[in-house]
């Protein structure tokens, strides 16, 4: 694109009077900056991505209960919420939480857009709390998106009794997860300068390496990992108590398995505990993730 | 109100080992364009960086209109405009929304947004785009809106690193422009360029640095004159091919002039010791019908002169 076709002459008038301006306070230019960040987001390829990603989720878990109509899943509303919302709903955070905030703060420095926000006259914090707020609107649709369509799913085989309190409960378990996973998504993306290596290490260690890592911690260290927040994600299919491996607590279950019966102790996170952690993750990264990019120079 | 200021203060920067900046004392006031000089790696953006609080100093201060930007940076920004190192403006806004923004962040009424937003598209020659993704611009019109960006809020201050970066000539010489009408309004405008005929054509003054430290700041005039040893030198063009001998002989008489130099069969530079007075009887003596003299201009190189001798001297 060229800027020939431009009319050469122009003449502009200085400004006609001085206007009076109000200095806004930091959590005003945060929304400000949410706003505009928002609308980036939103027309952004990334959105579409993410919006494809949920649908295409959608469609595969009704076509698959749909046409297999599995009976432990349509036993009740709560059984089936249990697993399709409670493993599918951390899939999409993971997903919403690499894609708009793996990069969020990270891509202010590879892309150099944050040489056009820092010579305004607004605090690195308030730059990271309008981001972290427009992503976590921007993921939270996702989530949005995701239980309508298992609503929709739910109020077809179920009618009125697909809108329970316990699905309630569990998107608001979700809303906290999702709060957590974005704080220590913008922790890792303030580490690092790199969009690539921010979003990578996002991916690996929400996807597969705190799964991976819990995993062996049970098993080969017989210790309960309430320090990882994957533990603590169980809460949210666990709200719906639909099975003894997903209720929350410790319970002795009793499992069909090869040549017979197994019996295992299996433990999940409480709901408090599970809320406790997940706040505690929230809490924790973000003032490490604000004292990192407060200490970040734009060199 | 008061003039606009920046000030440095023993403004020092070192990356591990590397000092980019060393002890850097620097005072602007007042309504004019001061030019920041140096080669590469002189410490140039490394100040304007200090100076707008993108880095932070290892040791020293910095303040705009007497406040502290390490201290105050948001009190301190609010009279300055800023563009630093080409930034890139988040791809999905269009222009005009880009300028929202900034005008939403400074608490920039609707009126005032209005009146404003248009109007530095229309300075930057970016109207037409005003409402197409920035995205899908080139390097020059994402520069045009970084420049609309630092001026939309009227600022007192205006701090450019290399302004004229990406743009084609055209645009170079539109920044001028801009530059030039800036000045016009009493502001104080501190650039870093690498175009030393772009800072003689718009700076008042010029600062010099290398390897940190700053060599001179004076007036343009000052700094040729002081540095040249009191030497000026002119371009005297003319209409048609003149020979050397015929330049010669009009100025045989002027005992000032130290060198008449033929740069090319139309064009003579000729160096002389004095000021304007020397300058204004050089130029009587060659204007007459005969040599038909077009243009008699101060050497655009004296500036260059001046950086290389210094820069070389530093080296």
């Amino acid at each position: 694109m060229s800027a020939a076709a431009i009319p050469a002459t122009t003449t502009v008038p200085a400004p006609t009077a001085k206007h009076e301006r109000t200095p806004l306070r930091s959590w005003q230019q945060a929304l400000k900056l949410t706003r505009y960040q928002l609308r980036d987001y939103l027309f952004s390829r990334r959105f579409i991505l993410m919006m494809s990603i949920v649908a295409i989720i959608g469609a595969i878990l009704t076509a698959v209960v749909g046409y297999y109509r599995p009976a432990a899943f349509l036993s009740g509303s709560d059984a089936f919420y249990s697993t399709l919302w409670g493993s599918g709903v951390t899939v999409v955070i993971v997903f919403a939480g690499v894609i708009f905030g793996g990069d969020a703060i990270a891509g202010e420095f590879q892309n150099r857009t944050g040489y056009f926000l820092m010579g305004q006259p607004i605090r690195r914090a308030t730059v990271y709390v309008g981001k972290y707020i427009a992503a976590f609107v921007a993921a939270l649709t996702a989530v949005v998106l995701f239980a309508l369509v298992l609503l929709a799913n739910g109020s077809y085989y179920f009618g009125a009794g697909a809108f329970t309190a316990n699905f309630g409960a569990s998107f608001v378990l979700a809303v906290v997860y999702l709060l957590a996973l974005l704080g220590a998504t913008f922790l890792f993306s303030s580490l690092f300068k790199t969009s690539t290596y921010a979003t990578l290490v996002v991916a690996v260690l929400f996807l597969f390496g705190f799964m991976i890592l819990q995993a062996l911690i049970q098993g080969l260290a017989h210790t309960t990992p309430w320090y990882i927040l994957t533990y603590a994600d169980s809460i949210i299919g666990g709200v719906f108590n639909a099975s003894c491996a997903s209720a929350p607590g410790t319970h002795t279950c009793t499992q069909p398995g090869p040549g017979g019966e197994i019996t295992q102790t299996v433990t999940n996170a409480t709901i408090p505990e599970g809320v406790g952690i997940m706040i505690a993750y929230f809490v924790i990264t973000a003032i490490l993730g604000l004292l990192s990019f407060e200490r970040e120079e734009f060199s | 109100m008061t003039a606009p200021s920046i000030v440095l203060t023993s403004l020092t920067k070192r990356f591990g080992s590397f000092t980019a900046l060393d002890r850097l004392d620097l005072k602007l006031e007042g309504g004019k364009c001061v030019g920041f000089l140096g080669p590469n790696g002189a410490g140039k953006t490394t100040a304007l960086k200090l100076l707008t609080d993108m880095i932070f100093p290892t040791e020293g201060e910095c303040f705009l209109n007497g406040i502290s930007v390490q201290r105050e940076r948001m009190r301190a920004l609010e009279a300055a405009g800023v563009l630093i190192e080409s930034p890139e403006v988040y791809p999905s806004l269009s222009p005009t929304q880009a300028l929202e923004m900034v005008a939403d962040l400074r608490g920039m009424s609707r009126t005032e947004r209005e009146e404003r937003i248009p109007a530095v598209l229309a300075e930057v020659k970016m109207s037409e785009w005003a409402h197409v993704k920035v995205g899908k611009f080139s390097k020059g019109m994402k520069q045009r809106i970084n420049i609309a960006a630092a001026l939309v809020h009227d600022p007192e201050i205006v701090v450019l690193d290399e302004p004229a970066t990406g743009l084609d000539p055209r645009g170079m010489s539109e920044v001028r422009s801009i530059v030039r009408d800036l000045k016009k309004h009493d502001r104080l405008i501190f650039m870093s360029s690498h175009i030393l005929a772009e800072v003689t054509d718009v700076c008042d003054e010029v600062a010099l640095i290398n390897h940190g430290k700053l060599l001179f700041y004076d007036t343009l005039e000052n700094v040729t004159a002081k540095f040249s040893a009191g030497h000026s030198s002119v371009d005297a063009s003319f209409a048609r091919p003149v020979p050397e001998r015929t330049v010669a002989d009009r100025l045989a008489a002027e005992s000032d002039l130290l060198k008449v130099e033929q740069l090319d069969p139309r064009r003579y530079r000729l160096q002389f010791k004095g000021g304007p007075a020397v300058q204004a009887r050089l130029l009587r003596k060659l204007s007459d019908e005969a040599l038909e003299l077009v243009s008699f201009t101060e050497s655009k190189s004296a500036l260059e002169e001046v950086y290389l001798s210094q820069i070389e001297k530093g080296d």
